[in-house]
């Protein structure tokens, strides 16, 4: 289990996220709902070590709090970044192989297929000559590949076209049947409806959480801007 | 013209060419097109046909070398040109001078070898003609030693006719850079391309500066500048990437990035002037440490900080 524990994240000397207390579980998709500035994406920072915090992060049984970035990679805690990075001179082969646990080009070609992309992508740089739907899904096959216990994607959907969509849920499903737990930032109500638990968060806490569906409803149909 | 090897060369031969034989397996056993030098001696020559490779040795020890691409015709083999100093002092000034004829392909690749470097000086001056419609590439791969004293002042002005196209590229393959000090002066002419790219890694006391000055005289003529410039410890960088736009529709790009760490400073100027309103000239450049959202991404994979800067770096001078 992933659990947060009088979680707190610090900005610009403000506070965004508010002492939140959470848990996830592994082989679940766990969705995390909010509006713009409900403090999703600075948690989920927080979680992965890139902004400092307060609280506690406890990784099966590990407090993990005072981890680097790395460190917490190593025990099995990563993320798809919401606008991911773009490497000069950085081919998406030498990419996945990185990011990939056994180092296997097979695995590399099976992970480039699931999110529906062709071969021929994986001699490409990972620079401006990648499309931004197609940077996330590369982004979403490293992850696949790393063979996390707990993932948090920070809207992978985002900006993937209608078509590519069924290829995002599947492997998203696919890293849950792995074992990992997924943490699912999302705004879409097709990748809502993957989850098993979801929890709302505004003004950076968490207001509810519960069935995915019923969440939704209450996320839709508050009168406020949570 | 020299194709057949003095004995008396081939161990000198043997020794610069094993530094890029996993490059260029054929080099070894003679099939090479192109020159091997040493100092100022030149151990082998060969000229695929439709080209011409003559050279001369000047009383200051320079040595002259002309090469001449007849018209029309289309090399597919890169052209091997090999300019080294085995020795551990030395200094080697090298006038070059390349004719590409109306409508020729060609590819050179320029290895420039001092392993054993106490104090080098290379001096390069060279003089291109791209007659129109020729397209030329050069690749210029430096080899050095890890420690010592060398100086390189490569240099050189250029002349791209109408339709033609330049691509140059120039890389540190391995060791210190020394005190570069590279300034190449291109003129576009009517729908005429240039890409220049400069990557180098700059170390200890290394200091490196690259002028690269591209004036797009032609209408519709195209010019880019692209340098990545990776300074370390004590090291300086200066670079100065300039595109004039004189011809109609004329278009040119400035790209420039240096990394910076440790105590090394780097300076970079990109200029871009627009003498004709119907030009468009733009730039960027950004000096500072690595990326961060690159670095956190890789650490995230799982890569420790080092080990995610390597990779970073790599990818820039690649």
């Amino acid at each position: 289990m992933l659990s947060l524990k009088k979680f707190k994240v610090m900005r610009g000397g403000k506070e965004i996220v508010k002492g939140i207390d959470c848990d996830f579980h592994r082989g679940q998709i766990h969705v995390i709902l909010g509006a713009n500035g409900s403090g999703k994406t600075t948690m989920a920072n927080g979680m992965i070590g890139i902004y400092p915090s307060q609280g506690k992060v406890i990784l099966d049984g590990v407090d993990i709090s005072d981890f680097t970035i790395y460190n917490r990679a190593k025990m099995g805690l990563t993320i798809a970044f919401q606008e991911p990075a773009r490497f000069e001179g950085l081919t998406v082969k030498d990419y996945l192989l990185i990011s990939s646990k056994d180092k296997s080009i097979h695995d590399v070609e099976s992970a480039l297929k699931m999110v529906g992309l062709p071969k021929h992508i994986l001699y490409q740089e990972m620079d401006e000559s990648l499309s931004g739907g197609e940077r996330k899904r590369v982004e979403l096959a490293a992850v696949y590949l790393m063979k996390p216990k707990y993932a948090i994607l920070d809207e992978p959907d985002s900006g993937i076209d209608v078509r590519s969509f069924r290829k995002i849920a599947d492997i998203i499903l696919a890293l849950r049947d792995s074992g990992a737990g997924v943490i699912l930032i999302t705004h879409s109500q097709e990748m809502i409806s993957l989850g098993d638990v979801a929890t709302i968060m505004a003004d950076g806490r968490i207001v509810g959480r519960g069935d995915p569906t019923e969440i939704r409803e209450l996320f839709l149909n508050s009168p406020c801007p949570i | 013209m020299k194709d057949v090897m003095d004995e008396k060369y081939k161990k000198e031969y043997e020794t610069l060419i094993r530094y890029i034989e996993s490059d260029y397996p054929e080099s070894l056993d003679g099939r090479f097109a192109g020159m091997v030098v040493n100092s100022n001696r030149v151990l082998f020559a060969n000229s695929p046909e439709g080209i011409k490779v003559k050279w001369i040795i000047l009383e200051d020890n320079a040595l002259n070398v002309n090469i001449r691409v007849d018209p029309g015709i289309r090399i597919d083999t890169p052209v091997h040109l090999c300019f080294g100093i085995l020795n551990k002092i030395g200094k080697q000034k090298i006038n070059m001078d390349i004719e590409v004829g109306k409508d020729s392909v060609v590819k050179f690749v320029s290895h420039c070898i001092f392993p054993n470097s106490v104090d080098i000086s290379h001096l390069m001056d060279a003089r291109i003609h791209l007659h129109p419609g020729a397209r030329m590439e050069y690749h210029e791969v430096h080899i050095h030693g890890k420690s010592g004293h060398i100086t390189l002042v490569p240099s050189g002005k250029v002349r791209v006719d109408a339709g033609a196209e330049f691509k140059s590229y120039f890389t540190l393959k391995s060791g210190i850079a020394g005190d570069v000090d590279i300034d190449y002066e291109i003129s576009i002419y009517d729908d005429a391309v240039c890409f220049l790219e400069s990557k180098i890694h700059g170390r200890e006391k290394d200091k490196i500066k690259i002028k690269e000055s591209v004036f797009l005289k032609g209408n519709n003529s195209k010019g880019i500048i692209k340098t990545r410039v990776v300074l370390r410890d004590y090291s300086f960088g200066d670079i100065t990437g300039e595109i004039i736009g004189e011809g109609d529709n004329s278009k040119g790009h400035v790209d420039c990035m240096e990394v910076v760490f440790d105590n090394a400073v780097a300076k970079a100027s990109p200029i871009v002037f627009a003498k004709n309103p119907k030009s468009k000239v733009t730039h960027e450049a950004a000096i500072g440490s690595i990326d961060r959202k690159q670095l956190i991404t890789l650490m995230a994979r799982g890569l420790s900080e080092e080990e995610a800067i390597d990779i970073i770096v790599g990818g820039l001078l690649r």
